[in-house]
């Protein structure tokens, strides 16, 4: 075991993928400036090379479709998108090609792209620098959405993706990036078996989460903890394909549910999380409406004033979940 | 590397400058010219200085250096024009007179800031001098101004409408739909690309087989101009000409200016997010050939001003700046409700 970051966890499995994968390639913008995407990706294309480390025109489309157009051909390209807004621009080959071709031509072609794409927001960015849109992609059938939340997961699940045969959506989050833990040495794991896990057990109330909305969960359970409540928290880890049990047998147990999501609450992740405890957990078994946290239904402002009620916090959090648990 | 450049001397900070030639422009719209590129230069070093301390913390983008291009164009437009601008639009709001106490509210994230207070650098808004916004999407306003063209166009208007972007954006395929349609249509609009050969940290030679971005102008069959962008009235003129066609209804209009940005990318620094190839040498040979100093030089040889009345200009300038800078950290930031209330025209059963 060794202490490692979550930035770090991310640098490990590119580390890990290009040195062991020669068919391996990352392409996106800011891969040769030390002054992009955090230091989650320094100096890979030193290391590896600008032929496999490649840095690109302002063109998300065309890099994300050639990205789909290798991984046809053997290879297995991570395309990096340093924010989820500007990946907006490549919703075609994500969506219409990534996604589709699997099915639609038969079964046998592989679009086995990673997409990897940052959330990062706060710092008065404002609305078209801000956005948390997993919730959409895991709308699609086709496209495997996993977002870590942990240093470990951070670096397994970036290699669980690129070694899965289907196209991945990786969602990191630079709220993340500091968070530090023990992690073991890396052991190569399929995506397909990959699911929500407990991350800490409870008994009177169930919180679920993705991304950087666990480490809220977690804070949360603790805080609950002080006031004598103790709280289950589940990292939901891969969004799609969704394995709703670890969450229906948790809320059989608890009686009380909370979403915690970085996104919009109408037709966003948690409308998915309560739709399962309302489709598979008896009404009987349930002791008070599930509760979700999420962002008000607005675009992010940039104004201090603004952005500070615009994030749920620690404390308006543990308040909800009180409520809830009480 | 090989570097393939149809620029020329345009691109080469090392080639010697011409002196400006003022061409028998009148000395009170040159003055006004200077006075507004200082009015750009100190405004934005105001931001640096604000982004430095900590007071401003939204992401600001300075075209330090890059003055000549937002001076030059806008003096070919009227507030009934329509400006749409990228994340580095201080220049063009400021060069179509937009206020500037606006401008420093709107970044602190005040509710009398440009936007309300809900944008910040990046979102900026002044319909009442022909500017009718920014945003940081790379090339996101280009597709918006050609509707904007449209409509005038269906109007029977005489309106020209701008989408001024960078030489990163024509990378992105929605330049290219736009340029095609506006042609196909012949609509009153001229694109204008600031090229400062650098999209962030990559120069141009690393993302485009040659550093001209005209080529894709000719490619869709519109009338094309390419200026050096640290000449106010080089850039003038074009603009002017190429604004007029539109203006005729002969069709859409695409002016490429040369220019060089001295900081970062973003921020207010001036040696980190510069470009990774980019040397201090190379900024050094550009600010040599710093758009304003050519022109007070053009000026003083000319005899329409002497060196003490550009410095009397400067100080006056920085007298406005430092007032707009001081009012708009008096005002109030925008109330909460501000939040929901904005979402759509007309809020729904109370919610
Ligand atoms: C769609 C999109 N992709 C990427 C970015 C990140 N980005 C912001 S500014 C910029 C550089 C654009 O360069 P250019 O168009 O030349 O304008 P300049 O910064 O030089 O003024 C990039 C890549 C973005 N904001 N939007
Ligand atoms: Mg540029």
């Amino acid at each position: 075991m060794a202490e490692m970051s979550y930035a770090d966890g991310i640098l490990e499995g590119f580390r890990y993928l290009l040195a062991t994968y020669p068919k391996c390639f990352t392409i996106g913008q800011g891969l040769w400036s030390p002054w992009y995407v955090g230091t989650t990706m320094k100096d890979l294309d030193k290391e590896f090379g600008k032929e496999r480390v490649i840095d690109t025109p302002v063109s998300e489309l065309a890099t994300t479709g050639a990205a789909i157009g290798a991984s046809l051909h053997g290879y297995r390209p991570i395309v990096i998108h340093p924010r989820m807004d500007f990946m907006l621009l490549a919703s075609d080959p994500i969506v219409n090609q990534a996604a589709k071709w699997r099915h639609m031509l038969g079964g046998a072609v592989s679009p086995a792209v990673t997409i990897r794409s940052i959330i990062n927001r706060g710092g008065e960015q404002g609305a078209q620098h801000s956005q948390a849109l997993h919730a959409w992609y895991a709308h699609i059938p086709g496209l495997r959405v996993v977002m870590p939340a942990t240093p470990a997961d951070a670096r397994d699940l970036l290699i669980s993706a690129t070694l899965c045969d289907d196209p991945v959506i990786y969602i990191d989050d630079r709220w993340c990036y500091e968070w530090t833990d023990d992690v073991g040495p890396i052991e190569e794991q399929p995506l397909e078996v990959q699911g929500p896990r407990v991350l800490r057990q409870g008994e009177d109330v169930t919180i679920a989460a993705a991304g950087y909305s666990t480490r809220l969960a977690l804070d949360a359970a603790e805080a609950l903890a002080a006031s004598g409540l103790s709280a289950e928290v589940i990292d939901v880890r891969v969004l799609n394909p969704f394995d709703p049990e670890p969450i229906v047998r948790s809320v059989e147990k608890t009686g009380r549910f909370a979403a915690i999501d970085g996104g919009w609450s109408t037709c966003g992740f948690s409308a998915e999380l309560l739709a399962t405890v309302a489709e598979k957990v008896a009404p009987q078994k349930l002791k008070a409406p599930s509760v979700r946290i999420t962002l008000p239904d607005a675009p992010a402002p940039t104004s201090k004033a603004l952005e500070d009620v615009y994030y749920p916090d620690d404390r308006l959090i543990a308040e909800r979940l009180r409520a809830l648990a009480a | 590397m090989e570097l393939r450049t149809t620029l020329g001397t345009l691109a080469d900070p090392h080639s010697p400058v011409e002196p400006l030639e003022l061409r028998n422009l009148p000395a009170s719209r040159l003055t006004e010219d200077l006075r507004t590129m200082v009015r750009i230069r100190q405004a934005e070093a105001a931001v640096g200085d604000m982004v430095e301390s900590g007071e401003a913390k939204c992401p600001c983008h300075l075209g330090i250096g890059q003055e000549a291009v937002a001076v030059g164009i806008c003096g070919a437009l009227t507030a009934r024009d329509r400006l749409y601008g990228g994340h580095r639009a201080h220049s063009q709001y400021i060069a179509l007179g937009g206020d500037l106490t606006a401008m420093f509210a709107e970044i602190l994230g005040k509710q009398t800031g440009a936007s309300k207070g809900m944008g910040g650098s990046m979102h900026l808004y002044a319909p009442e001098t022909g500017f009718h916004g920014s945003v940081p999407i790379v090339a996101g306003t280009v597709p918006v101004a050609v509707g904007a063209a449209l409509a005038a166009k269906m109007d029977g208007s005489d309106i020209v409408a701008v989408p001024v972007f960078g030489d990163g954006a024509c990378e992105e395929g929605g330049v290219h739909e736009a340029l095609n349609m506006a042609s196909i249509m012949k609509l009153p609009v001229v694109f204008v690309v600031e090229n400062n050969l650098y999209s962030s940290h990559l120069d141009i030679n690393l993302r485009q087989p040659f550093d001209s971005v005209a080529r894709f102008a000719q490619a869709h069959g519109i009338e094309s101009e390419v200026v050096d962008g640290n000449d106010v009235v080089a850039t003038r003129l074009a603009m002017d000409r190429l604004v007029a066609r539109a203006r005729a209804g002969e069709g859409p209009g695409f002016l490429e200016a040369v220019t060089y940005r001295w900081r970062g990318h973003v921020g207010h620094r001036e040696d980190i997010d510069v470009g990774v190839r980019r040397s201090s040498d190379e900024v050094a040979a550009w600010r040599a050939r710093d758009p304003i100093r050519r022109l007070v030089d053009a000026l003083i040889s000319r005899k329409d001003m002497s060196e003490g009345e550009f410095n009397a200009m400067t100080t006056h300038v920085q007298g406005e700046v430092d007032s707009a800078v001081e009012a708009a950290r008096q005002a109030d930031y925008p109330p909460v409700k501000a939040l929901i209330d904005m979402v759509y025209a007309h809020a729904a059963g109370g919610r």
